[in-house]
């Protein structure tokens, strides 16, 4: 596999029972990019996402064929481990949601499930990743509080922070700043560029100008297909398809 | 028309924009003063009215048991009678025995129900996938639930006391009172787990846990309020059950207090019944019975306090 893609789809479908909700998806993801899918409701984005970390393994009833591959490895292959694959794959969700424990216990959380036990590196890895997510000088006096004490925005820089600590090699973003205010939007918009230096990140958005500004590829589906891919200033200036154009244009979705 | 017409200077019997007041039958009502709405309103009342009774016939069924047994029992209780054994064919003394012997029960039963129910509920709650098994499992909770505390105590009597040798004992009467309580805790726990918002079994999956990591390290802390309630309900619940200890751990009486496991016990619930039917000095210790039951009733209160206060104050934390 050409050693700039870190993660891709091949020939993907998916199933929930009997409705076929991905049809052949085929995607690259590569190395140190921001790639986002957009599309308007119920195209499969999220579910693609989920794909990626075997998250919808825990959905009953539901189906994956062909094959997903983190560095050349199918992760659906029976020999894979799922939770050494979630280390490798990390995930951020929509809504913030902090364990209830202190600021501290839950950036730790992800490295004491994998049984790190020395206290100092856990106190610099916490330290580490909290810089990471920009949420370092706001919370370093008080990493014992509740995370519930902290502002959304905060809490999803927690989250943030929560699954760099593991030091994945992909993050994946499902809509992670759709329930936060335009400020806290921005501070992690800023986070993602920042981020990609040093991480894969594969982010869903149901805002068109968000992709826009955070990403460098961009893909679009309607109803469980790919419609089209490509950079994302050529898929926003100069789509290929009129479906694509349509939905950038805001003619539907 | 000089003056504007206002709300209060409409002609009477008109709606709001002036047109006829509606018959029962015809178009929606229009006006905001019309009969029908003072029908409801009144429909209302009575509901509000009737509800209220229902509450307070319920709060006063409370305090009147409590205050019948309060005024003719409250001369019995005294410190010789909280800490001192029974003497001269029970007419004097006190029952300290039985205070002891409820508590070993109670001990001994939460002792086993506890994780037996904590852990058949995490298994129904996480773990077990929808089908016939579950089904039945849950049906036979449910039934396990409906059993007539009497039908547990001819089991505790075959099984525990005859059949595994355990004899009349406290072991036999707190296995007894930990099968009557596991439908309490199962079900009490099953939905302390269920409100925990799955958003936190995926935040820790997606870090890379392991299911039980998971419940262990979140779920289970996190739902431990809603546990702890339950299994405080469960004892009170087992203290005051007479039927189930009758056959398998009380005793009509035992010189000294217990000293191991496999002791016979005298029981408050019990020692009510003996001294009220079964006592050679009925009338004599009737202020004795009531007594008693007073400090029954006194043990079994204060541990529902003891749960509902606990669980107010980690609602409040939240």
């Amino acid at each position: 596999m050409d050693n700039k893609i870190k993660m891709k789809a091949d020939n993907l479908n998916f199933y929930y029972g009997d409705f076929h909700a991905l049809h052949e998806i085929s995607l690259d993801f590569k190395k140190n990019e921001v790639t986002a899918l957009i599309g308007p409701s119920g195209c499969g984005k999220s579910t693609l996402l989920r794909c990626l970390n075997r998250m919808n393994d825990l959905i009953p009833y539901s189906r994956v064929e062909g094959s997903v591959l983190l560095e050349g490895e199918d992760i659906y292959d029976p020999n894979v481990d799922v939770v050494t694959l979630r280390r490798h794959v990390g995930m951020v969700f929509q809504k913030p949601n902090p364990f209830p424990k202190s600021i501290f216990e839950n950036v730790a959380y992800g490295m004491r499930v994998n049984g790190v036990r020395d206290k100092s590196y856990l106190v610099n890895q916490v330290e580490k990743s909290l810089k990471q997510a920009a949420l370092w000088e706001e919370v370093k006096d008080r990493l014992d509080e509740s995370a519930l004490g902290l502002s959304g925005g905060q809490q999803q820089r927690l989250c943030i922070a929560r699954a760099l600590a593991v030091e994945p090699e992909v993050v994946l973003m499902d809509e992670p700043a759709s329930a936060l205010d335009p400020i806290a939007t921005q501070k992690i918009e800023e986070l993602i560029h920042q981020l990609k230096e040093l991480y894969t990140i594969i982010i869903v958005t149901h805002n068109m100008q968000q992709a826009a500004r955070v990403s460098d590829v961009t893909a679009f589906f309607y109803i469980g297909k790919l419609i089209e891919v490509d950079q994302t200033e050529t898929i926003f200036t100069k789509p290929k398809l009129q479906q694509t154009s349509d939905y950038i244009t805001g003619r539907f979705g | 028309m000089n003056e504007t017409e206002t709300v209060e200077n409409r002609p009477k019997g008109e709606g709001l924009l002036g047109r006829e007041e509606m018959g029962h039958g015809t178009r929606a009502p229009r006006g905001m003063h019309g009969s029908l709405s003072r029908g409801r309103k009144a429909t209302q009342a009575t509901m509000f009215t009737m509800f209220r009774i229902a509450a307070v016939i319920n709060g006063s069924a409370l305090i009147f048991v409590v205050y019948f047994l309060f005024s003719r029992g409250w001369r019995a209780i005294n410190w010789t009678f909280l800490t001192q054994a029974p003497v001269d064919s029970m007419t004097k003394g006190g029952i300290l025995p039985c205070i002891v012997g409820t508590l070993c029960l109670s001990l001994g039963a939460i002792i086993v129900a506890l994780p037996i129910g904590v852990a058949s509920a995490i298994y129904l709650n996480e773990y077990a996938r929808a089908g016939k098994v579950v089904r039945i499992i849950r049906l036979g909770i449910n039934n396990l639930a409906g059993v007539p505390s009497v039908v547990f105590g001819l089991f505790g009597l075959a099984f525990f006391v005859v059949y595994l040798k355990m004899g009349v004992s406290i072991l036999a009467g707190s296995l007894t009172l930990a099968a009557m309580s596991l439908p309490i805790i199962i079900g009490s726990t099953e939905e302390a787990l269920r409100a925990v918002p799955d958003t936190y079994r995926e935040a820790s999956l997606g870090l890379g846990a392991t299911k039980w990591q998971t419940i262990y390290r979140v779920v289970l802390p996190a739902a431990l309020p809603g546990v702890l309630t339950g299994a405080i309900l469960g004892i009170s619940r087992a203290a005051g059950e007479t039927a189930p200890i009758m056959f398998t751990a009380a005793v009509y009486y035992t010189p000294s207090l217990p000293s191991s496991m496999f002791d016979e016990i005298m029981a408050l619930p019990y020692h009510i019944y003996v001294l009220a039917t079964a006592g050679t000095e009925i009338e004599a210790t009737r202020h004795l019975q009531y007594g008693t039951a007073l400090v029954l009733i006194a043990l079994v209160l204060g541990l529902n306090l003891i749960a509902i206060l606990y669980r107010a104050k980690l609602r409040r934390k939240q």
